[in-house]
């Protein structure tokens, strides 16, 4: 038996309104352990003008390179705060904004390890099929042998990789839908 | 660490393409580089996971969530979540959003010349059974004008989002009403290539759940991907 999946479709002009209910910023509450970070940046398209309706998703381990999540050995699901998701809406001129703890590195491939990063998800009006991108962290030394970013065209791996900010708390990663410096996205 | 067991890709045409110039904005939106294949670890297989605390007690009720009644014909919109080797997808959270009965959304950038209903928000969420199974009530929408292209107009239509178990079942789309002229005018709804695909996003009219003196009904079954048969191996075929 093989059921047809059902297409997607897009989030359209009104997303705010389906997703605010869910709108997580700070995605590792108060005591959980992980070194803090504060991930800023802006989302813009193919003429380089800001998405003010866009939204991004994120998923990420914890500190340890654990997932809240059974398939990563988790079993006490209701009895962790850190869930390891986030939602952030874009504002009027594209920026986005969210704060959480450095995932540790997760299980790659082969018995190797993937370099600590988040998984993000992309959603905007004019986008018929969300999209999957990767944000990691600079100055990480397991990036040079991290699995997907070998995947990744040498001059195109940048834009996977955040850029250090004004403190050392912060980092600064955008997304781009389109054009020359156009974000990776994956065929997942 | 132990293989992965991945989700298949999806079958082809069954999904839109990320550029379709009939729907204008993804001209200047969708990716103009190849992506890159992904083979799923355990970041895409694993994913958010929600439970009845994520959920409040009007949340399925759009009629209810108000001092009085909003306009509009009352419906129940129910079904199942399965994945494509049909096993229910229980725990799945599903929001949904749309517009009013008169075709209006409760946004402020929404300013179709259409009454906005002071009981009606037309936002709603539910988690699904151990059998997949959700049951919204809500008022029908009305279609509204778009400025895609000249006298442009969406079909009547609600929009879902779905998680289910892994990052990689994510779904976000649109339901449409048995029946609607509008369809085949619809960029969005014609952007998806396989016809049989294209009507899954059709609901259909569900005599057997309507309510009797209270409501009609309509049945949205989604299916999400489902998982490969063997472990992924790291070279592609
Ligand atoms: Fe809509």
């Amino acid at each position: 038996m093989s059921l047809l999946t059902t297409p997607s479709q897009t989030v359209g002009p009104y997303l705010r309104i389906g997703f605010l209910p869910l709108l997580i910023d700070a995605i590792a509450p108060a005591g959980v352990p992980g070194e803090r970070i504060i991930i800023r940046g802006r989302m813009s398209d193919g003429d380089g003008k800001p998405v003010n309706d866009g939204v991004l998703e994120i998923w990420q381990a914890d500190a340890q390179g654990k997932y809240a999540h059974p398939e990563d050995g988790q079993k006490t699901i209701a009895a962790n705060p850190f869930r390891g998701f986030g939602r952030v809406l874009t504002d009027g001129g594209g920026a986005f904004r969210f704060t959480t703890i450095k995932p540790g590195p997760v299980a790659g491939p082969d018995g190797k390890q993937q370099a600590p990063h988040l998984v993000v998800t992309v959603f905007m009006r004019g986008m018929l099929r969300h999209l999957i991108t990767r944000m990691y962290f600079p100055g990480e030394a397991l990036n040079e042998t991290d699995p997907v970013l070998q995947r990744v065209p040498v001059d195109r791996r940048a834009t996977l990789v955040a850029t250090a900010g004004s403190e050392k708390s912060i980092v600064e990663w955008n997304v781009v839908s389109q054009g020359p410096a156009e974000t990776v996205f994956f065929d997942f | 660490m132990s293989k992965v067991l991945g989700y298949r890709r999806p079958y082809f045409d069954t999904q839109p393409a990320h550029l379709y110039p009939g729907y204008r904005s993804t001209i200047k939106r969708a990716p103009s580089k190849p992506l890159i294949h992904l083979p799923h670890t355990i970041s895409e297989v694993t994913g958010p996971l929600f439970g009845p605390a994520d959920i409040g007690p009007n949340d399925h009720d759009l009629t209810a969530q108000h001092e009085g009644a909003p306009i509009g014909e009352r419906i129940v919109v129910s079904g199942r979540v399965l994945d494509e080797n049909s096993k229910p997808v229980a725990n799945a959270l599903i929001e949904m959003w749309q517009a009013n009965s008169a075709g209006r959304y409760r946004h402020d950038i929404d300013d179709h010349d259409a009454p906005l209903d002071p009981n009606f928000t037309g936002v709603g969420r539910v988690l699904t059974g151990a059998d997949g199974a959700y049951r919204f009530i809500t008022i029908k929408p009305a279609a509204y004008p778009w400025r895609n292209h000249y006298n442009a107009w969406r079909p009547a239509h609600l929009h879902f989002s779905l998680f289910g178990l892994g990052l990689v079942q994510r779904l976000v789309t649109q339901m449409y009403f048995p029946g609607d002229p509008l369809l085949p005018y619809d960029p969005m709804y014609n952007s998806i290539p396989n016809e049989k695909a294209r009507e899954r996003l059709i609901s259909h009219f569900d005599w057997e759940r309507t309510i009797p003196d209270i409501a009609l009904a309509y049945r949205f079954d989604m299916v999400l991907r489902g998982r490969e048969d063997t472990p992924m191996e790291t070279t592609r075929s």
